[in-house]
């Protein structure tokens, strides 16, 4: 059967632009309400009394607008345009491409107003109302038709390593989501877990752990195996380790989830097994990183004048570093210091803005002058400048939490010879307040770093044009 | 921990899924001349 997409004689990469653009639009709201959130944990006057914008209803507006606004559209903008260059053929469907950008535009409006609004689940990172979820459903489900069609399509017969990650992130986050999001509604914009209790807590970590793993684990590995490559102009270092890396990456991952549950009513067995998992991760993780940095091996100096590629592997480092970090951090004894302080929130931005960030900034520079027609982003000297101000940044965040966090768990468990807390809680939350400042100096310079990534951006899609780029027919059924 | 006469069972059902992904790709000769395949990438 022939489909209309194998026999066009140009990519479609109207949509990649669409999603490029609104990958770095939503960053830049996405960090904002970040940096507003950090304020308001300094200084909690900041919400000025007015319930949308208290903490607890922009927190998930930040993690919603960071993963799946920010995140989720540089996925959709690379798996788009791998898929087709990898495959090279037109993507499947382009009125169903041209669905899931608006439709998931649509899903982020949905969640920046109804989340300071108060409607929510109450689960971390799907807290969106059941109608929204309905609508991620059908976006995700395009998604995948898109995806899976153009791989099915290919003119190509090997399939690239990248769009085995990105199928296997579509594949999971379908799963994932539908599994969590199981609800009874209870009106419109209200809804009921289907799960009781501590069931409520294992899927909800079931899903919040493998969202990690698939979403800002799998999906961001597709980006990172064709854009360092390209970025690099060599081929990675080892293509056979990437297969092997994938594999093992996705037979293990499933299982890690209850680590966020340790010394709760989780039975302690199933903590165990998700301990177990948790630091077995800790093998394709590296893997993969290494298999990513040593692709620059032989052209090191490449580093020293190309800021895109500094982004790059400066995400894989956050990336070997995180997934180091997270295995420690299951294991059940450093858990009993690290569980419910800041040390938490170090790792995760150490892995979302280390790892997540830096590596859909560095493929949104490397794509964002092709598809405008363009050679080169607008001012190289503005990348050299957001990657320093990014890197700073992070580095300022995590190393307060860090402190903070081990400051924390110390002192929550200091016991005095008779037995009783020698801290108070607010004691811990007053010594934390030096490090919550230096967090949101560090967040606002991350910040500052993506409002020069936007101008960068604006500059390049003015000056350049949108360009139709023609399918080489050369390389067509090699 | 009812709950996990569902997590568990799905992902067996999971794991067989990716077996049948992995089978597929070794017998489909997804992994021969595996090392060239790396460098097409730098032509497109």
């Amino acid at each position: 059967m022939i489909f209309p997409n194998s026999l066009a004689t140009t990519y479609n990469d109207k949509v990649v632009r669409q999603f490029a653009i609104m990958t770095v639009v939503w960053g830049v709201v996405g960090m904002l309400v970040g940096v507003i959130i950090a304020a308001q944990l300094t200084w909690p006057e900041l919400n000025f009394g007015i319930p949308w914008l208290t903490y607890g209803r922009l927190r998930p507006l930040h993690t919603n607008a960071v993963i799946f606004a920010f995140g989720g559209c540089g996925l959709f903008a690379s798996a788009y345009y791998v898929a087709q260059r990898t495959c090279q053929v037109r993507l499947f469907g382009d009125k169903l491409a041209a669905f899931t950008f608006w439709g998931w535009q649509l899903v982020i409006l949905a969640a920046a107003i109804s989340l300071p609004l108060g409607y929510t689940q109450g689960k971390e990172y799907a807290e969106l109302e059941w109608p929204i979820d309905i609508l991620i459903t059908l976006v995700w489900v395009s998604f995948a038709v898109v995806f899976f069609g153009t791989i099915g399509t290919r003119k190509v017969r090997h399939i690239y390593v990248a769009n085995w990650f990105f199928g296997a992130f579509i594949i999971a986050v379908a799963l994932l989501h539908l599994v969590n999001s199981a609800a009874i509604p209870a009106g419109f914009m209200k809804s009921y877990s289907a799960y009781a209790g501590v069931q409520d807590a294992m899927v909800q970590w079931w899903y919040g752990h493998n969202a990690v793993g698939f979403f800002l684990t799998a999906g961001f590995l597709g980006m990172m195996y064709y854009f360092v490559p390209k970025q690099a102009e060599r081929p990675v270092y080892s293509y056979r380790l990437s297969i092997v890396h994938f594999w093992a990456l996705i037979f293990t991952y499933m299982w890690a989830g209850p680590h966020h549950l340790h010394y709760t009513a989780l039975p302690d067995w199933t903590q165990s097994v998700g301990m177990v998992f948790s630091l077995i991760l800790l093998a394709p993780s590296w893997g993969g990183m290494i298999n990513g940095i040593m692709t620059l091996s032989g052209a090191w100096h490449k580093l020293r004048d190309d800021p895109i590629l500094r982004f790059l592997i400066v995400s894989l480092s956050f990336y070997g570093m995180s997934t180091f970090e997270g295995p420690m951090m299951s294991i059940k004894t450093v858990n009993a210091l690290s569980h419910y302080t800041d040390w938490t929130i170090g790792h995760v931005h150490s892995g979302a803005l280390g790892w997540v960030g830096l590596v859909t900034m560095g493929s949104m520079y490397y794509l964002i002058p092709r598809l405008f027609g363009q050679k080169q982003m607008y001012s190289i000297k503005a990348i050299e400048i957001h990657f320093w101000t990014a890197t700073i940044g992070i580095v300022i965040y995590i190393a307060a939490m860090w402190i903070a966090g081990v400051m924390q768990g110390l002192m929550w468990r200091a016991i005095n010879t008779d037995g009783t807390l020698t801290y108070t809680f607010v004691e811990s939350v007053k010594a934390t307040f030096p490090f919550y400042v230096l967090r949101l100096f560090g967040g606002l310079l991350y910040l500052a770093g993506m409002l020069i990534m936007l101008w960068n951006v604006l500059k390049t899609a003015t000056r350049g044009r949108s360009v139709t780029v023609t399918i080489p027919t050369a390389l067509a059924h090699a | 921990m009812d709950i996990l006469y569902l997590l568990i069972p799905l992902s067996v059902i999971l794991v067989f899924f990716i077996l049948a992904g992995l089978w597929w790709a070794i017998h489909r000769g997804q992994f021969e001349n595996i090392e060239s395949e790396g460098e097409r990438i730098l032509k497109d």
